[in-house]
């Protein structure tokens, strides 16, 4: 009795288990897959690194709360070493093979404009990590690019309206010679006659380079009243280090590359009193309570350094916007690329870590230079100019 | 008025100069320290280590940990950092080069950038992707010099590679182990014959040059901060330098790392910053293509060493 | 071969398709190192200059001058060859490490220069909008077509220079291989044929450079850098530099060993190194090496 039973209990429970397995199947919608490239390795990994683990982290949360009006998110992460023919492989599995829905990255511009033309053959929506104008200019042919970092003339424009206001008209600008300082110098020198500001000294360094003293003396030798110095390297913590060896006492400027408090910090002391414009994210703590961005930028810092142990920088806040965009467009649009294409294109007011979006057919870079806040470093710390 | 402006835009252009040398020197110093290094091996083995730059990286790399989260003193942290790096680089030659059997050069080449990959793997997993800085060894504040600047960190670096080329020359000239492995050097299968274990030399010119790569990076990272990438480029110019010099001529390293770096900071000063990196190679290549094995370099050894 | 022609019908996949035409480009380089290396005896750490020349020329001179891709393509073929005869003459004069260093540095060069010549390269940030190449009103677009243009170079190259291998000229290299000395001796113009090799070799990665130029459209600094140079040298090396086969046979390990090893995220650049590090020391003659061995062994049982 009791065997039989038990073999019937048995049964009954496998039939039970299948049934569930069956159902849940039904329920289970099919996942959602979006792809994303970062310069995870290689030369750029500082820049990648935070944007994969921010990418992680929202996927977790979004999965953790249900997903996608109930279909899970399954990221795919791929990393492009910031090589462009590896970018271009890399892009074209994620198209070709995994057929992800939409693709967020990559970290640096010139990999992202290698790939500019894959993406609008393909026509995946791409929303790009880098910040380069060109990467969505001329909007005519970029149809399926976007891209959420703040644009490069913001940055300079706000640069220059500071030194309007401190009165200073002559220049010295040091870049590094990487796709982003070199945008920042073509940039620079475009604004610099509009803006009434003569640039003395034009110099460069490389990502690698250790000692930038001969460029310095250089610029000591004219009569700048500020620098400039453009780049998103590690390298350009050493600029401010040199100036306080030559004894150079002038203005510092640097651009949205210098958004990490790391590269502060690698300053030293000499990084005290540096001025550059960034997104709101660095000073989310020091924001007045009804800013619409504070509930965004301190959930996003909470969350990633509780996470991680390690402070948040822009880099990261710019793989939060693209994938949190995907992600509002999927939600009106589900797994369809041109209609995810269309609705990114008409998100008005999205607040994300790097401003208030506003996408047009005309601008797929949603973002003024509003977005950017003048931040100043004292005592070690990134905080509001005033 | 004009003529005091002009005398005084011509102590201004001399202080310029004098200034742009002591730059030079600083970072000439640091290539001169990597080739070093390349000389040590070159020496006993005839290989060219392309991971000799990595063993800089972990030089500086250890010293960061040592320093930051263990909170060591310098001169506690310095030989612990230089021991740690010397085993890595007798583990590195027992893994790498000890199994090789008749090894051509071209394959030792590929054995080495292997190896450097490897290295540069193990210090991404171990100190992650950051750029690190450590404190400099005394205080900050530049020295006045005439009428430039210096940096005291730059004076402990030419100090330190004063002493280390002394030191060096000293080992090899009175000690047995050093003159077996200027023996070695000088030629391998006689040396074998008269009783120097060969394989042991090798392993010691590793470990030695290890340890001058990682003093190299323990001292240039309160200047030119650090991290995991970092090892390759600072192999390129050392291995500009070593070449520049004359392969196997350890002073002539040196002189050439100082050359190299004097000669890319008067350009970037005085001319642009563009072409900077660019300039010391070509008077490397103009050197090679009038003197074949480098400015210090003896024509036999240069010959001798084929592909 | 057939399985050369066979390979696209069976894998159809747009994915799988581009990584064989970038193994294709890289093919056409690594043959032309095989005949430098292999043959010749040379080094080069500076090939991805030519690589360069022959992409930026193609770049410049289609989107800039607008020329068509043909006579754009020719251009680059001869400033290369221009070029390379130029630095060959006292370059090759250099033996072992300091012909290293001194190709290296050539390479170095011409990357500061693309770098530093802003108006005329784009600089760092590079260029793009290159166009594609057009056969009559036929555009090589989609991958199959790249496919089948790239593998029908590397077949002509192939046997361009099987061909050279086997004749008077080949024979005057090995000759340089293995006794420059003796071949001198010998009544053979070692510096001649040394350099006739190294424009060679420079014409054929000048031509892989024009196509990579057209297919990716976009062209910055950072792909032809001293890492792609080691690369492949690296290629040859792996593969057993003292044959043509050998060099195809390592393109083939190291273009496919970076996408296989995906999957393993951070953890590729140490599978990476150890496969190196396993190869050489296990298969001195490279991967064409082991090939032989077992063949014969095989041919013995």
């Amino acid at each position: 009795m009791s065997k039989l039973n038990s073999k019937w209990m048995g049964l009954f429970c496998l039939s039970m288990l299948l049934l569930m397995l069956i159902s849940g199947c039904a329920k289970e919608k099919k996942t959602y897959k979006v792809g994303a490239i970062f310069a995870i390795t290689g030369s750029a990994s500082w820049l990648g690194e935070p944007e994969k683990k921010t990418a992680e982290m929202i996927k977790e949360e979004i999965n953790a709360a249900g997903g996608i009006n109930g279909h899970l998110l399954d990221l795919i992460i791929e990393d492009t070493v910031g090589d462009e023919t590896k970018t271009v492989n890399a892009v074209n599995k994620l198209i070709e093979k995994d057929k992800v829905l939409a693709i967020i990255g990559p970290s640096r511009s010139g990999t992202t404009m290698a790939i500019v033309p894959i993406v609008e053959k393909a026509e995946v929506p791409l929303v790009s990590c880098a910040a380069a104008e060109a990467i969505v200019s001329p909007v005519a042919e970029r149809h399926w690019v976007f891209k959420t970092p703040q644009k490069d003339t913001d940055a300079v424009i706000r640069i220059y309206e500071h030194m309007q206001d401190k009165e200073i008209a002559k220049i010295a600008i040091i870049t590094g010679t990487t796709g982003f300082g070199d945008q920042g110098r073509k940039q620079l020198k475009k604004y610099a006659e509009k803006m009434e500001i003569t640039i003395v000294a034009d110099e460069t360094y490389g990502p690698g380079d250790t000692d930038m003293t001969p460029q310095l003396i250089k610029i000591k030798g004219t009569n700048a009243q500020a620098i400039v110095n453009w780049s998103i390297v590690p390298a350009q913590s050493i600029v401010p280090k040199n100036m306080r060896q030559l004894g150079m006492t002038i203005p510092l400027y640097q651009s949205h590359g210098f958004g990490n408090i790391k590269y502060a910090a690698a300053a030293g002391e000499a990084g005290e009193g540096i001025i550059f414009p960034a997104g709101r994210l660095l000073v989310a703590d020091v924001l007045p309570e009804d800013h619409p961005q504070k509930t965004v930028l301190t959930e996003y810092k909470k969350a990633y350094e509780e996470k991680y142990r390690e402070p948040v920088s822009t880099f990261g806040g710019h793989a939060y916007d693209a994938l949190k965009l995907v992600i509002v467009a999927l939600q009106q649009a589900g797994p369809d690329r041109a209609k995810i294409r269309d609705e990114l294109e008409n998100i008005k007011g999205f607040v994300g870590t790097g401003g208030i979006f506003n996408f047009s057919p005309e601008d797929h870079s949603g973002l003024t230079k509003e977005a950017f806040e003048m931040l100043t470093v004292k005592e070690g710390n990134f905080t509001l100019t005033e | 008025m004009g003529n005091s402006y002009a005398i005084e835009s011509q102590e201004m252009s001399t202080s310029i100069i004098l200034q742009l040398i002591l730059s030079g020197v600083t970072i000439g110093s640091i290539y001169a320290m990597v080739a070093l290094g390349f000389n040590i091996i070159y020496n006993s083995t005839s290989i060219i280590n392309f991971a000799q730059g990595e063993f800089v990286m972990l030089g500086g790399m250890f010293m960061v940990s040592l320093v930051g989260p263990l909170n060591l003193p310098m001169w506690v942290a310095f030989p612990i950092a230089v021991l740690a790096v010397t085993l890595i680089g007798m583990a590195f030659e027992r893994l790498c080069i000890h199994p090789l059997k008749m090894p051509s050069v071209l394959s030792l080449i590929i054995i080495t950038i292997a190896g450097s990959i490897l290295l540069k793997g193990g210090a991404m997993f171990a100190w992650g992707k950051e750029t690190f800085s450590l404190p400099h060894f005394s205080t900050e504040k530049p020295i006045l010099l005439l009428e430039a600047t210096i940096l005291p960190q730059t004076v402990w670096i030419l100090g330190i590679i004063g002493m280390v080329v002394l030191l060096l020359a000293l080992f090899f000239r009175f000690t047995i182990v050093g003159k077996a492995m200027r023996a070695c050097a000088a030629n391998r299968p006689a040396a074998s014959l008269v009783g120097i274990n060969v394989k042991r030399i090798v392993l010691l010119s590793f470990a030695l040059s290890a340890a001058i790569g990682a003093i190299a990076g323990i001292i240039i990272t309160p200047i030119s901060l650090m991290d995991y990438e970092r090892g390759a480029i600072l192999g390129l110019k050392g291995f500009g330098a070593a070449v520049l010099g004359g392969l196997g001529n350890p002073m002539g390293a040196v002189v050439a790392g100082f050359l190299i770096g004097i000669v890319e900071s008067l350009c970037a000063g005085l001319i642009s910053s563009h072409y900077k990196d660019a300039v010391g190679l070509v008077v490397l290549l103009m050197v090679l293509f009038i003197k074949p094995s480098g400015l210090f370099g003896s024509a036999q050894v240069s010959k001798l060493k084929k592909f | 071969m057939l399985g050369l022609v066979a390979l696209p019908m069976v894998m159809r996949n747009p994915y799988y398709l581009g990584i064989m035409v970038f193994m294709g480009i890289y093919s056409l380089i690594s043959i032309g190192l095989s005949l430098l290396m292999g043959y010749a005896g040379q080094i080069s750490l500076g090939h991805a200059a030519f690589f360069a020349i022959g992409a930026y020329t193609s770049g410049i001179l289609t989107t800039k001058a607008h020329l068509s891709p043909l006579p754009a393509f020719l251009a680059a073929i001869v400033l290369t060859a221009c070029i390379a005869f130029l630095i060959g003459i006292p370059t090759l004069r250099l033996k072992g490490h300091y012909l290293a260093m001194a190709t290296l540095g050539f390479g170095q060069i011409v990357y500061v220069a693309l770098n530093a010549s802003v108006d005329f390269t784009g600089g760092p940030s590079g260029f793009g909008e290159i166009p594609r190449i057009a056969l009559g009103n036929f555009v090589v677009e989609s991958q199959l077509s790249r496919y089948c243009l790239v593998w029908a170079l590397v077949i002509i190259v192939l046997l361009f220079s099987l061909n050279l291998i086997h004749s008077r000229v080949g024979r005057a290299l090995r000759s340089i291989h293995s006794s420059e000395l003796a071949a001198n001796a010998m009544g053979v113009n070692t510096s001649k044929y040394k350099i006739q090799v190294f424009v060679l070799s420079a014409i054929y990665a000048s031509i892989a450079g024009s196509l990579y130029a057209h297919f990716v459209t976009f062209i910055s600094p950072g792909s032809f850098d001293l890492e792609f140079s080691i690369l492949l040298v690296t290629m040859v090396v792996v593969g057993g530099m003292a044959n043509v086969w050998g060099a195809l046979l390592g393109t083939v390990l190291l273009t496919l060993l970076p996408e296989f090893l995906r999957g393993f995220k951070d953890y590729d650049i140490l599978i990476y190194g150890s496969t190196l590090l396993l190869i050489m020391i296990f298969m001195p003659e490279g991967l064409f090496g082991l090939v032989k061995k077992l063949r014969t062994v095989h041919g013995k049982t």
